[in-house]
């Protein structure tokens, strides 16, 4: 595998909410098997920039391109794209009348048309890789944050992504549930799975990603790699950020 | 005790009202979901004038008493469209419908509204279309959270029912009048008919409460957390 292949492709992208800028011209290129991680204060458009890539909002302006595919403007075939880009949220958003194999099971029957037995085979074998087979027939009420979270990672893999964005996945969780999270996103990168994850936690920023990517104000204000953003004297921004998140914590 | 033998007697023929009753009831409720579910939908998900067409007919059946809307009917509105010689139970039974969409429309609108945006997200961030999330993901959900006010239709549309008795159906309360007039005795045969209605509204809110029991999911739409 060539793994300078450019698997994804952000060109130029703005988006603003009335007067609101949220993104002001965000470029970058992402590589098979990288993990790219966004850090940032609140409100620079993190979050919305991955909602860009798979048009859940779609840009003003700007373009995404999936392997050699134009993805913005791709009317219809943006179902066809969605498979292909994962997604993961904070809040989990499972589908609360389906057990957690059927979660996984849904989109594979419905939008893959999958047979009933290849279908949960499969979904079993994904559950199985986040580790959370035993939970396969529980209902979303009935899973802790990281179990549910898990599932969704699951649910996201069944589709056989090129990508996946994360979008702050442990936010929502307390720090021991946030541990297991990561783990399994560690392991899926790790098995050369290419992620973009928003995230605020700078251990495994530092640890996993290939590239950190800090925006500020809609911007891309600093990218490089954990060791060069944290050492090179050149950079700053990202470290007066993490200052400052340090010195609150320390409050 | 004549009174109790001649109610014995004619309880047969009172309970040959009850199958009309039932009639109107089902096909009402049944009417009412197929043109509701889909009104609820156009309302939420449809585009502007399509909202506006729910809107003016969900205006227009709640907004008129059931007698009125039956003589509209009855007298007007069918005859009019050269269905004059339609059956009063058919007249009856698609009133009922009619005027039941309206209010179901507004049960299933709600029941849809409130399945967390979140749903949609999901299923659309794994590359479903729109229609395949609404039918595989928010209409369960929604017609899970619609049940309990629409088991409210039942009850509702089966005392509207016996209104239909003034465009001669022949349901329960025409036959209890017949009776009345034909045997001079009138509060125990009304209250026989009365019983009839009770039971009637029991057995079936008792079939719906189970129903919702059984489609019921752990954590899901209890309210109890």
């Amino acid at each position: 595998m060539n793994n300078n292949d450019i698997v994804l492709r952000v060109e130029d992208v703005h988006k603003s909410f009335g007067d609101n800028e949220v993104l002001r011209g965000v470029s970058f290129d992402v590589r098979r098997g990288e993990t790219k991680v966004f850090i940032g204060p609140s409100g620079t458009g993190k979050s919305t920039l991955l909602r860009c890539i798979n048009q859940l909002t779609p840009p003003d302006r700007g373009r995404v391109w999936l392997d050699g595919e134009e993805v913005t403007n791709s009317g219809a075939r943006i179902n066809y794209f969605r498979q292909k880009i994962g997604m993961v949220f904070q809040n989990f958003f499972l589908f609360d009348h389906l057990t957690a194999l059927k979660n996984v099971e849904l989109a594979l029957l419905r939008v893959r048309g999958m047979g009933r037995a290849e279908a949960h085979e499969k979904a079993l074998t994904e559950l199985r890789q986040v580790g959370i087979e035993d939970w396969a027939d529980h209902y979303p009420a009935e899973l802790s944050g990281g179990q549910a979270q898990r599932v969704s990672i699951a649910r996201a893999l069944a589709m056989d992504p090129d990508v996946i964005l994360f979008d702050e996945p442990t936010s929502a969780l307390d720090p021991e549930l946030t541990r297991e999270v990561l783990e399994v996103m560690k392991r899926l990168a790790q098995q050369g799975m290419t992620m973009l994850v928003v995230t605020h936690e700078m251990g495994f920023a530092c640890s996993v990603a290939n590239e950190i990517l800090f925006m500020e104000h809609g911007l891309v204000a600093e990218q490089g790699s954990p060791d060069l953003l944290l050492h090179d004297p050149r950079f700053t921004r990202m470290k007066d950020f993490i200052g400052r998140i340090d010195s609150r914590m320390e409050d | 005790m004549d009174v109790l033998l001649i109610l014995i007697d004619w309880f047969p023929y009172l309970l040959s009202g009850v199958a009309a009753t039932l009639g109107l009831v089902l096909s009402g409720l049944v009417l009412g979901l197929l043109l509701g579910l889909p009104m609820a939908l156009g309302q939420v998900y449809g585009s502007r004038p399509v909202r506006w067409v729910v809107g003016v007919y969900v205006w227009f059946f709640r907004g008129l008493p059931i007698l009125v809307l039956l003589f509209l009917f009855w007298f007007g509105i069918f005859p009019g469209l050269g269905l004059g010689n339609l059956s009063a139970f058919v007249v009856g039974a698609v009133v009922l419908g009619l005027r039941g969409a309206a209010y179901q429309s507004q049960i299933f609108r709600g029941a849809i509204q409130s399945v967390g945006e979140g749903q949609m997200i999901a299923a659309r961030s794994l590359g479903m279309s729109r229609l395949t999330a609404i039918r595989s993901v928010i209409l369960p959900q929604a017609m899970r959270i619609a049940l309990p006010g629409w088991s409210n239709e039942y009850p509702n549309i089966l005392t509207d029912s016996a209104v239909c008795y003034a465009i001669g159906v022949v349901e329960l309360l025409t036959i209890t009048s017949r009776i009345v007039t034909q045997t001079h005795i009138t509060m125990p045969i009304y209250f026989a008919a009365a019983g009839i209605f009770i039971i009637l509204n029991y057995g079936g809110l008792k079939v719906l409460h189970r129903l919702e029991k059984r489609i019921a999911i752990p954590g899901f739409g209890t309210g109890a957390m």
